[in-house]
C-alpha cells in the first residue's frame, strides 16, 4: 500500500524490499526454506540492489507540482476493486469446503528432493530458462550498444 | 479462515496493489517495481499451494518467475536508462513520441 502514496522512488524501493524480506518470513515458517533463502538473495540482493543503485544513478527530480497519479486513476481503482471481488469470491467458494487439508504441516521438501526432482522431471524448463538467460543478456548488451550509438 | 486461506488472501492483495501500481502511477521505475510486486504476489500463491499439496511443481514455477523476473528487470533497466537519457524524465508523459 505504501508503495502506491510514496513519491520518491527510493521510499518505494525501500518499502517493496520490506515487502520482500516479509514474504522470505513468510517462506521460512511455512517450511520451504531454501526458497525463503532464494527469495532474500535473488531479490532483494540482486534485482532490488539493481533496482535502488539505478534510482542512485538516475537521479532525476521531478518537478514538485508534478502529478502522482495518471489520468486513469479512477478507472483503476475500479479494476482493482473488480479484480479483488473476482479473486476474492474464487478463493472463498474454492478453499473454504475443503479447507481440511490431506497434507501435515510438516510436509515440506528439503533440498535433495527438491533438485533431484527438478533436475530429473523438471529439466527441460531448466534448459529452456538458460537459454532465456542468455537471450537477456544479448538483448541488454543490444540495448547498450544503440544508446552507444546514438549518444557517441 | 484457515492458513491457506488467509494467504491466498494476502497474495491476492499484493498482486492487486502491484496491478493498480502499475496502471496508476506514472514513474517509469516505480511502475516496474509494482510489476516485482505482482511476480511476488503470484509467488505466494505457488507456495501456498505447494505447501497445501505437497507437489514439488510450485517449487519449480517459483524458481523459473526468479528467473524470469530476473530477466526481466536487465532488459527493462537499460530500456529506462536509455529512454531517460533521451528525455530527461521518468515521468511517462515524457514518452509518448515512443506511440507509432
Amino acid at each position: 500500500m505504501l508503495m502506491l502514496v510514496l513519491r520518491e522512488p527510493m521510499r518505494v524501493a525501500m518499502a517493496l524490499i520490506t515487502t520482500m524480506v516479509s514474504l522470505g518470513a513468510i517462506y521460512g515458517v511455512l517450511g520451504v526454506h531454501f526458497i525463503a533463502a532464494f527469495q532474500v538473495l535473488i531479490y532483494v540482493g540482486a534485482v532490488m540492489v539493481f533496482m535502488v543503485y539505478v534510482i542512485m544513478l538516475l537521479e532525476v527530480r521531478e518537478a514538485p507540482g508534478n502529478r502522482r497519479y495518471s489520468n486513469l486513476l479512477v478507472a483503476g481503482v475500479l479494476a482493482f476493486t473488480m479484480l479483488v471481488g473476482v479473486l476474492g469470491i474464487s478463493v472463498w467458494r474454492s478453499v473454504a469446503p475443503t479447507s481440511l487439508s490431506a497434507v501435515p504441516d510438516g510436509a515440506v521438501f528439503g533440498m535433495t528432493e527438491f533438485s533431484t526432482l527438478f533436475l530429473r522431471d523438471y529439466w527441460l524448463p531448466f534448459e529452456l530458462t538458460t537459454v532465456l538467460l542468455v537471450a537477456a543478456i544479448v538483448a541488454a548488451l543490444a540495448v547498450v550498444k544503440v544508446s552507444r550509438r546514438t549518444h557517441g | 479462515m484457515d492458513k491457506h486461506q488467509s494467504l491466498l488472501w494476502l497474495s491476492i492483495a499484493i498482486f492487486s496493489l502491484g496491478l493498480l501500481g502499475v496502471i496508476v502511477r506514472r514513474n517509469a521505475l516505480i511502475m516496474l517495481m509494482c510489476m516485482e510486486l505482482m511476480l511476488n504476489g503470484v509467488n505466494l500463491s505457488l507456495i501456498t499451494f505447494l505447501h497445501r499439496s505437497a507437489v514439488a511443481a510450485g517449487g519449480v514455477l517459483v524458481f523459473l518467475t526468479f528467473v524470469v523476473a530476473t530477466a526481466e528487470i536487465a532488459i527493462a533497466i537499460p530500456i529506462v536508462l536509455l529512454l531517460v537519457r533521451r528525455t530527461r524524465s521518468l515521468d511517462l508523459d515524457a514518452y509518448t513520441d515512443l506511440k507509432g
